[in-house]
């Protein structure tokens, strides 16, 4: 460890033993939240997603192609997440690497496993033809916390998804529907990701925190409060009650994070 | 058959409604990035980049490195979402090209022999595209080179010109670009009118030629007076919150 992040590691656990944050937050507060919808013409959805500085771009790409072998009867979803080197001066070009990897992963799994999108709706000819989406996450500015901002844009980039079905009327089959329509979709989990310093946990870490964290925690809970996703992160250890508190703050926290979302996405 | 489709009336009207010489709507805003050392939003057209600068900064690996000057490595990036059909993400020869092109330009406007063994990284990154994308990044870069405080002896500005229907005109929009005769991107630097960025494809007589790139040159320098005040507009807003 070179010298820098030791000062900054005192100096936030030092803030972190008065009950403090860089920026002024509680621990389990989240950074201002803000999500615009619609903004690539070129996508069939997407959404720009700010939590705090860090800026996530997500666009939703869809065509035409055949199902997997073992599942003929549904479409299929593929993520894939850049970290482009705009984003941050430790990024660098080239094919994703690991990070990038269990960014879209973890986004993947959120999406998939909770069958927000209803991939059986997006079946043409059953083992033959079916809808290809494509989430591509482009990280724009990276302040901390990439699980949530890209886990939120991809949903609300889903949410507004128009299929393009007039665009690919050539190779749709005789008698099936011609006129775009939106991705059918079911209520969403919203993950929310809290680190560990010291003894300390903290939700919605910023890049600084986020570098000395020693854990990382992502939950995601569904409108029931009931927990539908977790994946720990990074070299150290949480107790039973430290995961306790991460899911309660997931709990609070998700609550609000969902009516974020659905005003940035029912308009 | 859509290349029988008019791209231009004989009155001179454009499919969306311009005129011959006029560009499309531009909109730039500086510094819109929090940890890039300078960066730029830039919307043109249906066309959206976005620029970050990092830099004067050690140039890695070390055989890159110039012991007399800075090199200069931008990046031209296209979103997978960014096209009609998807784009796979990563660099493919067109991207590559157009990355050497406008690293060449911006080379020539930065004061490279400040900074020995150093570079200067320019990303750009293509969010949606409707023709003319490069350009659009040439000009968003030069914003984003100034407000991260890169010395330049001028602020870099790109246009295109081309022929539709027999006709020259500014700055082609998507259907134009596709469907039109030749396509002239140019970028200058506006002060001393040197070119930096040349590249010409389709068909052109010597004559149409001289009028295209004096009408890209007049583009150049309208667009040239968006990024000044695109610049004097971030550092307005700075005064005032000083002063307050």
């Amino acid at each position: 460890m070179t010298i820098v992040p030791i000062i900054k590691r005192d100096y936030i656990t030092n803030l972190a033993e008065q009950g403090k944050r860089m920026d002024g937050r509680i621990f389990d507060q989240y950074r201002k939240i803000e999500i615009q919808t619609k903004v690539v013409n070129k996508a069939e959805g997407s959404a720009r997603v700010k939590i705090g500085n860090t800026q996530v771009l997500v666009g939703i790409k869809m065509g035409l192609g055949e199902p997997f072998p073992d599942t003929p009867n549904m479409g299929v979803l593929s993520t894939a997440a850049e970290l482009v080197p705009l984003a941050s001066p430790d990024f660098e070009s080239g094919p994703p690497r690991e990070d990038a990897i269990e960014l879209a992963r973890v986004v993947d799994r959120g999406v998939r496993e909770s069958k927000v999108v209803d991939v059986e709706k997006l079946v043409i000819t059953p083992g033959e033809l079916v809808w290809l989406v494509f989430i591509d996450i482009h990280v724009l500015d990276y302040d901390g916390n990439l699980f949530d901002a890209a886990s939120l844009g991809a949903l609300a980039a889903l949410s507004t998804t128009i299929v393009p079905a007039k665009r690919f009327e050539e190779q749709l089959p005789e008698g099936h529907k011609k006129e775009d329509f939106p991705l059918p979709m079911s209520e969403p989990p919203i993950s929310c990701t809290a680190v560990k310093i010291n003894d300390f946990v903290l939700f919605d870490a910023c890049f600084d925190e986020e570098v000395i964290a020693d854990a990382r925690l992502t939950v995601a809970t569904d409108h029931n409060g009931d927990i539908r996703a977790m994946q720990k992160g990074l070299s150290g250890s949480f107790t039973k009650e430290e995961i306790q508190k991460v899911i309660k703050g997931a709990l609070d926290n998700g609550k609000e994070i969902r009516k974020t979302l659905k005003e940035a996405t029912s308009s | 058959m859509k290349s029988e489709i008019e791209l231009i009336t004989s009155e001179g009207k454009r499919l969306d409604g311009r005129g011959p010489e006029d560009i499309r709507k531009i909109k730039i805003e500086a510094g819109v990035l929090h940890r890039a050392d300078g960066s730029c939003s830039l919307e043109w057209g249906g066309n959206k980049v976005l620029v970050a600068v990092y830099g004067p900064r050690e140039a890695v690996p070390r055989h890159t490195q110039n012991p007399l000057r800075a090199i200069v490595q931008a990046r031209y990036n296209m979103a997978a979402f960014s096209v009609e059909d998807r784009k796979r993400p990563g660099p493919d020869r067109r991207s590559v090209e157009i990355s050497k092109v406008i690293s060449e330009a911006l080379e020539k406007v930065i004061l490279t022999e400040q900074f020995p063994r150093a570079t200067v990284n320019v990303e750009i990154e293509v969010l949606d595209a409707e023709a003319g994308t490069r350009c659009a990044g040439l000009t968003a870069a030069g914003v984003a080179l100034i407000d991260a405080g890169i010395p330049m002896r001028d602020i870099p500005v790109a246009c295109a010109a081309g022929k539709i229907g027999g006709q020259v005109v500014l700055d082609l929009g998507k259907e134009e670009d596709n469907f039109g005769d030749a396509d002239l991107p140019v970028a200058i630097s506006p002060r001393t009118g040197e070119v930096l960025l040349l590249q010409m494809d389709g068909h052109l007589t010597v004559d149409e030629f001289n009028q295209a790139f004096d009408l890209a040159v007049k583009g150049c320098h309208i667009v040239s007076e968006i990024q000044k005040k695109a610049i004097m507009h971030k550092y307005q807003a700075i005064a005032a919150e000083v002063q307050e």
